[in-house]
């Protein structure tokens, strides 16, 4: 991992792309050999897929969100990041949903295996947010930091170009604030961008993060930034800021947890959650995936396939007999507490971002940030005090 | 690999409009290989010749609305080894349970000239109300891809790979964007199993529960939700009482908007 010290940022040498010169990033990536990936306009959203050119992206679009709704609109100029996160994440590209591990023949009375060979495609991503690049960390801990190495998200991700971009715009449910991971980009990123809009100028605020991203902005047309334009692309992110849809009081947040696990709360959010399992497919740190064997019809072919899995299901927890978490309060509980307190035990940091997706894409707007609340808000007189942290037995 | 002589499957039909039994037929891929592993020995929508039971392996369409019906799925069952009841009528009594809810006797004497020539039952059942059943596969019509996969699992002796959670985890797999949030659209998909393959919001269209219930429906929350999207009592009834109204489930919220 790459230092996040404060000090090492503040001397990264700032330049400014025009506008007119940023469509060439995306050619100069394809020239590089990268598949482009960032943000277009499909189905009434803001989505991350394949980039052709410049043209696709959702220039003077913003996105409306709170608890269960998001609608895409019109902005009053042209900028191409004006918008928060939408229901895509990168996690789609780094793990994605569904991947064949082996296949496997019967040859006589043998089985013969064959390991997938993965193939290694160079992919750049365009717009990668400050929370976002958390999350990436996050999921580097989970599959290359501990134990055991998913190779297959070893290779996409060292295959990975990232051009983060500092937000300029809060969502409506957005928290990074409160998480402490934005909107500032500050590590993990190729080429980071800030993008300033002025009555009659348009154009980035470039840091490069790495001597890749070094050499992609040579190519690029670029001047190095004076202090107005520092101070310009200084004031959008700060207002971004000022501006979080939504906040989450994080003091002692594990403890707070860990003491209410049979808080009446529970009982409430359990008759509005679905158990549909959203929150989990949208969230980019969820990393929970399944092993589904599948053979043909003679019996000579089977096939392991890796999928998305969500806590929400009763088949994550079922073991001999049954579910162990067979109720919807159980599911809910689980999920919540394992992103905001057992995470930390499990992998030394938060397993939530406050990207908001959640909260957006629950089709019944729960919002986690309002639970915590609740049960901040509400707490047993006593409990307060539990030296242990762990109150509940 | 070779097995010792070949399962013989016969395929039911109850009541019900057939479409799941030819979703077999529709297998073109598959075909060849079905009819390399199993005999297919009962099978009329296929072939006129019948091979005696019993059966190893038996598909049930259809739900029993007759008397005559509900003697005979018994002598199904007797004649068959392992049963399989195929699609929305057959595993919660189909669009045809609609009659539950109203007066069955009243329909007769509207619709037809001779209503004394009419046998039929108060209600539309599904398979499992009558007989043991082994494996229910649902959908309105049932999914190919899911029809091989549980006679696969059924030649390989192993658990279909079925899931019973959401259709909002197919919708969400296949990286498409939610009709509900960001549209508004009703969508009956987060009470809804999966199996379709989140078709409809793929086509911008809420779910219609094409696939009835999944493991643990929250109807009522959904419908909550859907009453601040503007949608009104009526109109709840009619979602849930659709292919699957029978289903418990969606039964007990139809009922409840109901004046
Ligand atoms: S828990 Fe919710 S807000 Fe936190 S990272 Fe996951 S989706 Fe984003
Ligand atoms: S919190 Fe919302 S998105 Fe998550 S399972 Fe419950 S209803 Fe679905
Ligand atoms: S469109 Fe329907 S099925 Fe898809 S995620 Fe939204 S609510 Fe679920």
């Amino acid at each position: 991992m790459k230092t996040m010290n404060n000090a090492v940022i503040e001397t990264r040498p700032q330049f400014v792309l025009e506008r007119s010169d940023f469509n060439r990033l995306i050619e100069i990536l394809h020239e590089k050999g990268y598949q482009v990936l960032g943000p277009r306009l499909r189905d009434g959203a803001i989505v991350y897929d394949e980039l052709e050119s410049g043209g696709d992206l959702p220039a003077g679009w913003t996105d409306e969100q709170d608890g269960g709704t998001y609608r895409l609109k019109k902005r009053n100029d042209e900028a191409i990041f004006g918008y928060a996160v939408g229901p895509h994440s990168w996690k789609k590209f780094l793990h994605p949903p569904q991947v064949r591990l082996w296949k496997a023949r019967r040859k006589d009375l043998k089985i013969e295996v064959a390991q997938e060979e993965q193939p290694v495609s160079k992919k750049a991503f365009i717009g990668v947010r400050s929370c976002e690049l958390h999350a990436i960390a996050i999921q580097d801990r989970v599959f290359l930091q501990g134990p055991y190495q998913d190779p297959f998200y070893k290779l996409r991700r060292q295959n990975a170009f990232i051009v983060a971009v500092n937000c300029g715009q809060a969502g409506g449910t957005c928290f990074c604030v409160s998480m402490r991971t934005g909107p500032k980009v500050t590590d993990g990123f190729d080429l980071s961008l800030t993008e300033v809009l002025e009555d009659v100028r348009h154009y980035f605020v470039v840091e490069s993060g790495t001597e890749l991203g070094a050499e992609v902005l040579a190519a690029l047309p670029h001047n190095a930034a004076n202090e107005k334009e520092k101070t310009s692309a200084e004031e959008v992110v700060k207002n971004t800021a000022a501006h979080m849809g939504r906040a989450m009081d994080i003091t002692d947040i594990k403890g707070l947890l860990y003491r209410n696990y049979e808080h009446p709360r529970w009982e409430n959010v359990a008759a509005r959650c679905l158990t549909c399992g959203n929150c989990t497919m949208v969230c980019p740190t969820c990393f929970c995936m399944t092993v589904e064997d599948t053979t043909d019809l003679e019996g000579e072919h089977a096939e392991r396939w890796q999928k998305w899995d969500s806590c929400f299901t009763t088949d994550f927890s079922y073991i001999h007999g049954g579910s162990v978490r067979s109720t919807a309060k159980a599911r809910y509980r689980q999920w919540m507490t394992h992103k905001l307190a057992t995470w930390i035990d499990q992998f030394g940091i938060s397993g939530c971002v406050g990207c908001g997706r959640c909260i957006t894409w629950c089709p019944v707007g729960i919002d986690l940030t309002e639970e915590t609340a609740a049960i901040r808000g509400s707490e047993a007189p006593g409990r307060k005090e539990d030296p242990h942290g762990n109150g509940n037995t | 690999m070779a097995r010792r002589g070949k399962p013989k499957l016969a395929v039911w039909k109850f009541a019900s409009c057939d479409g799941c039994q030819l979703t077999l037929l529709d297998c073109e891929d598959e075909l060849l290989a079905l009819a390399g592993e199993l005999e297919i020995a009962n099978f009329p929508e296929a072939s006129r010749a019948v091979v005696k039971g019993p059966y190893d392996l038996s598909l049930v369409e259809g739900s029993v609305t007759t008397p005559h019906d509900a003697e005979r799925i018994h002598q199904v069952r007797r004649a068959s080894k392992f049963l399989v009841t195929i699609g929305a009528c057959a595993t919660s009594g189909g669009i045809q349970a609609l009659r539950n809810f109203r007066d069955v006797k009243e329909f007769i004497s509207i619709v037809y000239a001779t209503p004394s020539y009419i046998e039929t039952l108060r209600t539309s059942t599904p398979i499992a109300d009558h007989v043991p059943v082994d494996f229910e596969l649902r959908g309105c019509p049932i999914n190919k891809q899911q029809l091989v996969e549980v006679i696969s699992a059924f030649l390989n002796g192993r658990k279909p790979n079925t899931p019973r959670h959401s259709v909002c985890l197919e919708c969400k797999q296949r990286e498409q964007v939610c009709v509900m949030v960001a549209r508004g659209i009703p969508c009956l998909g987060p009470v809804t199993q999966a199996g379709c393959g989140a078709l409809c919001p793929g086509y911008n269209r809420g779910c219609y529960g094409c696939y009835g219930p999944m493991e643990t429906p929250n109807t009522r929350s959904l419908s909550g939700w859907w009453g601040r999207l503007g949608v009104k009592e009526q109109e709840l009834v009619r979602a849930f009482r659709s292919f699957n109204a029978a289903a418990e489930p969606f039964r007990r919220e139809s009922e409840l908007h109901e004046r």
